[in-house]
């Protein structure tokens, strides 16, 4: 049986342009949720890996994977993965740039996180780092709830993990 | 049958299901907080500690459902998460009797998650060198967020307990309450040995004197005694819980032992 050659740069593209249903800024590419793209022996094999353990985006992440497959009539299937456990530095530095301008406070290397502790996190609005903690967990469990005392909006700060 | 191959087959059955109780063991312990958790969303003292509470509980039943398809795949007797979790009996439990208490106030639930916390932080950090790749994976994430559980869960105690007279009182009273039940998340299954001497489990030693640092050290900036009544009740990892564990799981699982494989 002859089977259609899969251009598999091409399908990663695709299926890295899906959107994160919580934070519809990025991509699954952005977030690094998207681990690889890979032809097993003609069997079209995507890997992703949850953000948090129970991310209750990943089902719907994985019927849209398989959606694009089905689009472009590839035969595949979707794996989800825990190891290497996500990490925010493997969100795009593009993606760091849409999550600001979406005015959620982009994380910091977890490096930087670890060495200067949770505090000092700057405001998306106005760039002021006199910013005070609401909540440990906002919106999803990969956002705590802020507060700017410069400007005084409150903003949505995605964690370091 | 001679008695002694009797006893040989008992032997092997014992070896058997050491590994699948010491991961129901811990599956257990965050499926049983997790829906603790979720009884009070709605119900929290703001919207904000509602929402947290909401997602620490989303986290631990996170980390049970990948644990339940990890326990289901070792036993290979084809029970998936939803057998496991919502198919077994008070008696099968394995979860250590700290996280079927009941909520209380808010000083007791934060209370229960910290002491959870101080012992999910060097129990993952642990398991993460596990000989079981599957089980080395889900701890290494879960050991992210088990930090940040106990980042919280320990500010709280401390604003609590070094708070106002009456916030002080209530959280050395949950202190009091909750601390003859901490001894028994160091306890294991059956057969627990055998696991830590494969490798797949960690040695519990190290993590009760982690744990016993890290409260201590908490209780003390909360400006909390710790209890010197010696006494513990343990037994949940041998299936012998308090009177909490059966009411809460038949609201947890009467849906689904009702109309077995509803779907939404």
């Amino acid at each position: 049986m002859i089977r259609p050659v899969v251009d598999l740069g091409e399908l990663e593209r695709g299926l890295g342009e899906i959107p994160d249903p919580e934070v519809p800024v990025l991509t699954i590419a952005d977030l690094g949720v998207l681990r690889s793209v890979a032809d097993e022996g003609g069997r079209i094999v995507v890997t992703i890996t949850p953000t948090y353990s129970g991310c209750p985006a990943m089902h719907h992440i994985e019927n849209r994977i398989a959606e694009v497959l089905d689009a472009a009539e590839v035969e595949g299937e979707v794996r989800v993965t825990f190891s290497p456990a996500w990490t925010t530095d493997w969100i795009s530095a593009d993606g760091r740039r849409k999550l600001r301008e979406y005015g959620i406070a982009p994380p910091r290397t977890t490096e930087v996180a670890l060495t200067i502790g949770r505090r000092q996190i700057a405001c998306p609005q106005c760039g002021s780092t006199d910013t005070e903690t609401i909540s440990e967990f906002g919106s999803t469990a990969c956002k705590a709830l802020m507060r700017c005392l410069e400007c005084r909006e409150p903003f949505d700060h995605f964690k370091e993990l | 049958m001679t008695p002694a191959s009797d006893t040989a087959r008992v032997d092997t059955a014992a070896v058997d299901t050491a590994p699948v109780d010491l991961v129901l063991a811990i599956a257990d312990d965050n499926l049983i907080v997790a829906q603790r958790l979720g009884e009070l969303i709605s119900r929290s003292p703001d919207l904000e500690e509602d929402i947290a509470i909401a997602n620490v509980s989303l986290d631990h039943l996170g980390q049970a459902r990948s644990l339940y398809t990890r326990a289901g795949e070792i036993e290979g007797r084809g029970r998936d998460e939803d057998d496991l979790a919502l198919g077994r009996d008070e008696r099968d439990f394995r979860n250590a009797v700290l996280v079927e208490q009941p909520n209380g106030d808010f000083a007791q639930t934060m209370v229960r998650q910290f002491f959870l916390d101080a012992y999910q932080v060097p129990f993952y950090d642990a398991l993460s060198s596990s000989t079981d790749e599957s089980l080395a994976g889900i701890a290494a994430k879960a050991v992210k967020e088990a930090r940040y559980h106990l980042e919280r869960s320990s500010s709280w105690v401390v604003r609590l307990g070094d708070g106002t007279d009456e916030s002080h009182q209530r959280t050395q009273a949950a202190v009091d309450t909750l601390w003859r039940y901490t001894g028994d998340l160091h306890e294991r299954p059956a057969g627990g040995e055998t696991v830590v001497n494969s490798g797949v489990a960690p040695d519990a030693e190290p993590i009760a004197s982690t744990f016993d640092a890290t409260v201590r050290s908490v209780l003390a900036d909360a400006t909390l005694d710790v209890p010197e009544d010696p006494y513990q009740r343990l037994g949940g990892r041998v299936g012998t819980h308090t009177e909490h564990l059966g009411h809460l799981l038949t609201e947890m699982q009467w849906l689904h032992r009702t109309h077995p494989g509803a779907q939404w």
